[in-house]
């Protein structure tokens, strides 16, 4: 079933299905609803990294040198893990200066300089040729083995070479076809190519199942699983070596290292990678899964290349067959033809996916930064007259497109044949390697210059061509060959594969060591010479700091001149046709809350900035620098000013940080104050308690005063023995009162810190004894009896003698006050405890309740219910001993249950700490 | 945001471990004669080093950080 007109449909039949999925994403994408709007849709499709070369070449290469192909594969893999840092970066700066393609990033970060984008589209072209011409290769050399089944023929054997190179020719142009038909279909402001993206997710994963098919037929259908297949080789002697790969090769760590380096660089700066990586991004969220999604697909579709490569040199006899065909003659070999169609189909989609993205990527630099900025420069051609540019636009690309495959089907007719599929490969990755100094030193140095970055380019591409491209030429009989053996004219210090007498490292490696460094000191040291404009100067802070400048609004802070709407007007509409201008100021009249058409908009820094984005994304920044410039009149700012607004730009920033501080230092102390507040408003209810309180205590003394006085007025009558008993009670009161007050004023001087101290040493067992002594007429009148245990000696402290006799008076008066007349007992206790003294007081009267004793120390609070009982005091004795026991760093407290003695102990400190309570 | 510069010196981190795993002296310490159930030691410590270091960059991308949220 491999006759040719079937593999002719199936592929036919392939590539209309591709279509058919990239036709239904755009569709989608029209409609608002993205198809490619997926973490895994993003990994999928920066699996377009896995060219035929992965697919045919790596096998290849494993037959030849075993773990060689690895570092091409674990590179990205590290990378990719900077991606977080890296990519991250490069992203928000391609969305929000609407980057078009890799030659528009570096060309916008240098100055939107038109010369810089130019350089790089050639670098580009010149350096991807050779891996386009690869995949034709490969397609069509796979295409001619599959046609010969069941026999197994080389195409390089067959000497049908014009049928070969006939396929080649025919392979390009149908690729070239879709390549047009998926990129250049329309022209979009926003370069996105949804339904390209949607395809290429598709094919990489058939080439992804295609290979894991043939590697598990391989292990486990013509061999045993891996270890059989390894036991084998080392049984052959041929093959033993190559179990240990890396012994013995000279300079093989140092290869395996830069082929790592270089396949790092390649991951972001292959113009296709940075096409569905950057440029394709829907959303940066994408870049969080295909960080660990990615590699996956690599290992995945790497776990199987040793045991083909083992299988297929033990399988076939030496040198019979190509190593690079493998992956496809195995199956063949095994009469496995389903297998070898899908390997077929794999290998077109591997080719295909690379072929399209590639193209298209090339033919927008070609484009908007090669053509466009020459033609927009000719005044013979009057470009800035013409209505509409979008078909010119288109014709370019499609020609850029048709062109960039042709270059590649030439170099295949010229040079393909001299080298396997992957040192082809690697010649196109070390030349889009050149691009890594100027673009990550662009984002994260902002020293780099115009200048420097093309001294950099120019000289690192120089180095290139020289040690990589001309060798490649000598090889296919360009050049004499005795060029790569005696350097030219016989100057063997100039052998472009031993320059300077470098030897011992494989061509790559030596490649890459000196075009390295001449890309870097050059771009490097004239970025350090040379002054910068003040284009440059702004756009390195726009890149640099992008993460600072927030918004698309960014670059308008840099401009400053006049424009009328209605010429950009125009000038959108010529480059991105009518409709799409339309909604292009509909949006921007809506975001500022305005109709279009119908209000004027004002033409202002921002207006100018946007639309000079929106046109960037189709015709690149650097051709529409030019344009915006021809409508408006831009009064060019000078270096100083761009300085300033950079200068002004960070200190904003620092500004904003230093608002930020203050705010969370703000919040704080409302916090604190809010705290405050609260317990403001509570001490003033406290107060207002204590105000109400103190004057029903006054009140009611008063009270009884009034009404007996009244009534020894009005009535002379009252007898003698009746006067005396209300003159009494008046007495009473009056004492009552006074005393009262001075509990007042007592308490006032401890609560506001006036008191006044005068502190001597004093013996306790003194003031205990002659406190006792003045209330004993207490005791009597009530008949309680008063016991004392003091010890012989106590040490003496210091203390105010007047205050502590206050607090053991209130103590023992309030004992009698509960005891009951006749059968109370209270007893005094001194003890020396630990550093203190300790005083207890304790009587049997009723005892107090535990809710009680929380609250008895506080203001006007008496044990019992106040209502019912009778007051026995004024409430503020308890009060008035805590302050001043405190105040000495004291305690008191007291232990008690209802109908158990009740106990009021204090302790005062034989040697006091520094008070702290003398404020309160 | 910080939350973010942790992941991102995390993957730094994994990319020079990386680097120092697929390198020489660590590869030589493999280069030898012998096998790892039927496989040889050095392609087996390489797959098995890559597939690590791939499930510890899921690892650190994924975890959501307590102190975050």
């Amino acid at each position: 079933m491999l006759q040719g007109w079937v593999i002719i449909v199936v592929s036919f039949a392939y590539l209309g299905l591709l279509f058919a999925i990239a036709y239904y994403a755009d569709q989608r994408a029209d409609a608002g609803r993205s198809v490619i709007a997926s973490p895994y849709i993003y990994s999928l499709s920066l699996g377009v990294y896995a060219t035929a070369w992965t697919f045919y070449g790596s096998v290849g290469r494993a037959a030849s040198d075993g773990v060689g192909f690895l570092p091409i594969y674990i590179g990205p893999t590290l990378m990719i893990a900077l991606w977080w840092v890296v990519m991250r970066k490069i992203i928000r700066i391609s969305k929000q200066n609407r980057i078009t393609s890799l030659a528009d990033f570096i060309a916008s970060r240098y100055g939107k300089s038109a010369l810089i984008g130019g350089l790089v589209t050639v670098i580009a072209v010149v350096g991807i040729v050779p891996y386009i011409s690869l995949q034709l290769k490969a397609v069509s050399n796979s295409f001619t083995i599959v046609l010969q089944y069941p026999a197994i023929v080389m195409p390089a054997k067959m000497g049908a070479v014009p049928f070969l190179q006939d396929t080649a020719l025919g392979v390009a142009l149908i690729l070239a076809a879709f390549a047009i038909a998926f990129g250049t279909r329309h022209l979009d402001a926003a370069e996105h190519h949804q339904g390209m993206v949607a395809a290429i997710a598709f094919e990489s994963l058939v080439k992804l199942l295609a290979f894991l098919a043939v590697g598990m037929f391989v292990t486990f259908g013509i061999y045993n699983g891996f270890g059989d297949v390894f036991e084998r080789a080392a049984d052959t002697t041929r093959l033993r070596a190559m179990l240990t790969p890396l012994d013995g090769v000279a300079g093989s760590y140092a290869s395996w290292a830069w082929l790592t380096v270089l396949s790092m660089l390649a991951i972001m700066f292959l113009p296709r990678q940075f096409q569905v990586a950057v440029i394709e991004n829907v959303d940066e969220k994408h870049l969080n899964k295909a960080i660990w999604l990615f590699p996956l697909y690599m290992l995945a579709i790497n776990v199987f290349v040793l045991p083909i490569a083992f299988g297929g040199l033990l399988h076939f006899p030496p040198g019979s067959v190509d190593a690079d065909t493998f992956v496809l003659t195995l199956p063949m070999a095994e009469k496995q033809e389903l297998l070898a169609l899908l390997v077929f189909i794999g290998g077109l989609s591997a080719a295909t996916g690379m072929v399209i993205v590639e193209t298209i990527a090339l033919s927008t630099m070609v484009c908007n930064d090669l053509v466009m900025p020459v033609l927009l420069r000719l005044p013979v051609l009057r470009l800035n007259q013409r209505r509409d540019l979008t078909g010119l636009l288109l014709g370019i690309r499609r020609g850029a497109i048709v062109l960039v495959l042709l270059l590649g089907y030439l170099y295949f007719r010229l040079a393909g044949e001299a080298y396997a599929l992957v040192s082809i490969g690697l010649i196109s990755f070390a030349a889009v390697a050149q691009f890594a100094p100027v673009v990550l030193g662009g984002i994260f140095w902002r020293g780099g210059t115009r200048r420097g970055a093309l001294a950099g380019l120019t000289a690192g591409f120089l180095v290139w061509f020289y040690t990589l491209m001309l060798p490649a030429f000598a090889r296919s009989d360009w050049l004499p060959i005795g060029f790569l053996e005696h350097g030219p004219f016989g100057l063997a210090l100039l052998n472009p594969q031993q320059l300077f007498g470098l030897a011992r490292l494989d061509h790559i490696t030596h490649a890459m060591i000196w075009s390295m460094i001449a890309n870097i000191g050059a771009y490097v040291a004239v970025s350090l010479s040379t002054a910068r404009s003040a284009e440059e100067h702004r756009q390195a802070s726009l890149f640099v700091d992008v993460f600072k400048h927030s918004g698309d609004a960014g670059g308008a802070r840099f401009w400053r001149g006049t424009a009328s709407a209605p010429e950009l007007f125009n000038l959108l509409a010529r480059f991105l046709g009518p409709a799409s201008a339309e909604a292009v100021f509909r949006d921007f009249a809506h975001g500022k809350g305005m109709q279009w058409p119908g209000d004027d908009l004002l033409a202002d820094a921002e207006f100018v900035h946007y639309v000079e984005t929106q046109l960037a994304g189709a015709i690149g920044a650097s051709s529409a620098r030019i344009m915006v410039a021809s409508v408006v009149k831009e009064e060019a700012l000078t270096i100083g000013e761009v300085r300033q607004i950079v200068d002004e730009a960070s200190q904003v920033v620092a500004y904003s940080h230093r608002l930020e501080q203050k705010s969370k230092e703000l919040e704080a102390a409302t916090t604190e104050l809010r705290a405050a507040n609260e317990r403001l408003q509570e001490l003033d209810r406290l107060k207002d308690d204590f105000v109400s309180t103190v004057s029903h205590e006054l009140r009611t003394p008063l009270t009884s005063i009034r009404s007996f006085s009244e009534i020894l007025r009005e009535d002379p009558k009252v007898d003698l023995a009746q006067r005396r008993k209300f003159l009494d009670i008046i007495t009473k009161e009056t004492e009552r009162l006074t005393r009262l007050i001075n509990k007042i004023l007592d308490l006032s001087k401890l609560e506001s810190g006036t008191t006044e101290w005068h502190e001597l040493p004093i013996d306790m067992k003194e003031v205990i004894e002659s406190t006792m002594t003045a209330t004993s007429q207490l005791f009597k009148e009530k008949d309680v009896r008063l016991e004392a245990s003091l010890p012989q000696q106590v040490p003496r402290l210091v203390a105010d003698i007047d205050h502590i006799t206050q607090v053991i008076f209130n103590l023992l008066s309030n004992a009698v006050k509960f005891c009951e007349a006749g059968k109370g007992r209270v007893e005094v206790v001194l003890v020396e405890d630990n550093g203190f003294l300790r005083v207890d007081v304790s009587d049997n009267g009723p005892g107090i309740s535990p809710k009680d004793q929380k609250v008895i120390f506080d203001k006007f609070r008496q044990a019992g219910d106040a209502l019912t009982d009778k007051p026995h005091g004024t409430g503020l004795g308890l009060h008035i001993s805590f302050h001043i026991i405190d105040h000495y760093g004291g305690r008191i407290w007291v232990s008690s249950r209802p109908g158990q003695r009740t106990t009021f102990s204090f302790t005062l400190p034989l040697v006091r700490a520094p008070a702290p309570a003398e404020a309160t | 945001m910080d939350n973010f510069e942790i992941k991102g010196q995390r993957l730094v981190a994994l990319a020079m471990l990386g680097c120092l795993a697929f390198n020489y002296p660590i590869l030589e310490l493999f280069n030898r004669p012998g096998t790892v159930l039927g496989i040889p030691v050095l392609y087996a410590f390489i797959f098995a080093a890559w597939g690590l270091l791939i499930a510890l960059m899921a690892l650190v991308v994924e975890t959501k950080d307590r102190a975050d949220r």
